[in-house]
């Protein structure tokens, strides 16, 4: 099996087709999912469409939503004397709330000599820990590593089961950082505006994968919104967008959750993984970077686990939690402009200086926009969305290289 | 922060405290956690994400669904 047939251009050019052919009016369709937004740009499939159809994009990063209080306090535990900080590589240089003189970000508090060590396992954290305790020699302090926790449903079960096995292996030497957060409450947050001007939904496969369909057939139901459930490859997406718009062009309109990722993620989802998660954690509100506090959004240790928090285990200092206030990342955030109608986008705000979550992040929408802008050019007007002269793109002029990259295929 | 990539099993070892798994990804082979994917089986793909298999990719649907587009008609 070759995942790359999921970017096949006579696919491609099928689908788009098919898309031009049915879509008569214009529709606003969201994401949220950093993978599709970065797959959206890097293949150009914005550009493929009908001019009237846009892609907007949501709070699909999970490292850009961390609040930056959250950051101030991973920077305050791994400069903890004898702490080993564990994370996933994005989050080294996201910046915090800058109420630290010393350090801003992971990466800085690293070069001032902080174990932050990178990882791509939670696993890998717990093996670090289970080493330390086996090789601290008898009577002196056991190093503490802590992991920090982040992303969406599809990454708390890895979380869950290095908690529940550091547990179970009473390794008191571990603790986690948890900031983990759930798709579902934020969109409802997003749809609960009635001005919100969206009119389908392309739902991310792999937070689909794990938590199964069913919190977005309410989602359908409660808001009218037809939703698909979508992979990451060009195939994948433009099958999602070709259903949005055969529903949203039915006479009546239909408002189904349609699932066009049925050969990974099944109606129920992962049940082993939804076991373990709700063994470990609970629901609680949480802060998101740029959209505010969200109602059980958030998961928090339950207390049979709570000795495994690090946000307890070490003291906390002051922390003055700041926000950047001169972009429009929150609009960004919730589908109402796209980053290149941001007045920042580009100049004020890059990636080397970000003023908003979206840019922090190289998943984050503004950070996309930034980086594929240069290999398909948008025209300055797209800043104002009515005047858009878009530079369209025949899925031909697809490369073999754009399409055929197995590595890059399957990202949320 | 989602990315999953897709892998094939090479082996199983339910031996340790977490059921392990040998899976290829096109030629690098890495140790993944297969506890949540108590149906997979040696020679399966798996869609793997930071360390843990978090479904098996059914390869006779994709091909359906690859075959569906390819016999849509071409004007």
């Amino acid at each position: 099996m070759q995942s790359t047939d999921f970017g096949n251009p006579i696919h491609v050019e099928s689908l788009v087709r098919q898309i031009h052919a049915k879509s008569t009016r214009p529709l606003t369709l969201m994401e949220v999912c950093g993978g599709q937004t970065h797959a959206i740009l890097r293949y150009g499939i914005d550009q493929l469409l009908p001019p009237h159809l846009r892609i907007v994009h949501g709070p699909g990063c999970p490292v850009c939503v961390t609040p930056a209080e959250t950051i101030d306090r991973a920077i305050e535990i791994a400069s903890v004397p004898g702490v080993i900080f564990c994370t996933f590589g994005d989050m080294l240089r996201v910046p915090g709330s800058q109420s630290h003189s010393n350090a801003n970000d992971l990466m800085h508090a690293k070069s001032q000599g902080a174990d932050v060590r990178v990882i791509q396992s939670p696993l890998e954290a717990l093996r670090i820990a289970r080493a330390e305790s086996q090789n601290a020699a008898p009577g002196s302090m056991k190093r503490q590593v802590v992991l920090f926790a982040i992303g969406f449903e599809t990454t708390a079960p890895a979380t869950a089961m290095a908690i529940r096995q550091a547990k179970e292996l009473q390794l008191d030497s571990f603790s986690a950082l948890v900031c983990h957060v759930l798709v579902p409450p934020a969109l409802d947050a997003i749809f609960a505006d009635v001005d919100h001007g969206i009119d389908g939904l392309l739902a991310a496969g792999h937070v689909c994968t794990i938590a199964g369909d069913h919190p977005y057939h309410r989602l359908a139901d409660q808001f009218n919104l037809p939703i698909a459930i979508t992979g990451f490859e060009p195939v994948d997406l433009l099958r999602g967008i070709l259903n949005l718009v055969e529903q949203l062009e039915a006479k009546p309109t239909s408002h189904r959750v349609d699932n066009l990722y049925e050969h990974i993620a099944s109606a129920e989802g992962n049940l082993q993984a939804q076991r373990t998660v709700e063994t470990v954690f609970a629901i609680c509100d949480q802060h998101w970077r740029g959209m505010g506090s969200i109602p059980q959004s958030g998961l928090k240790l339950q207390p049979q686990f709570a000795s495994f928090d690090a946000s307890s285990r070490f003291p906390q200092g002051k922390l003055p939690g700041e926000q950047p206030s001169c972009c429009r990342a929150a609009d960004v955030l919730r589908g109402k402009i796209r980053p290149i109608e941001c007045p920042a986008f580009g100049t004020l705000c890059n990636p080397n200086h970000p003023l908003g979550a979206p840019m922090v992040s190289a998943e984050g929408a503004c950070a996309a926009y930034f980086l594929y802008q240069a290999l398909a050019p948008l025209n300055i007007s797209e800043r104002t969305p009515s005047k858009r002269t878009p530079s369209k793109r025949t899925p031909s002029e697809l490369t073999q290289s754009e399409s055929l990259n197995p590595k890059d295929d399957l990202a949320p | 922060m989602c990315l999953a990539i897709p892998g094939q099993i090479l082996s199983i070892d339910s031996t340790g405290t977490l059921r392990m798994g040998r899976v290829d990804f096109g030629g690098v082979i890495q140790e993944v956690c297969l506890e949540y994917t108590p149906e997979i089986a040696v020679g399966d793909y798996a869609i793997v994400h930071v360390g843990f298999a978090i479904a098996r990719l059914d390869v006779i649907r994709a091909k359906e669904i690859l075959e569906t587009i390819a016999q849509i008609p071409t004007e």
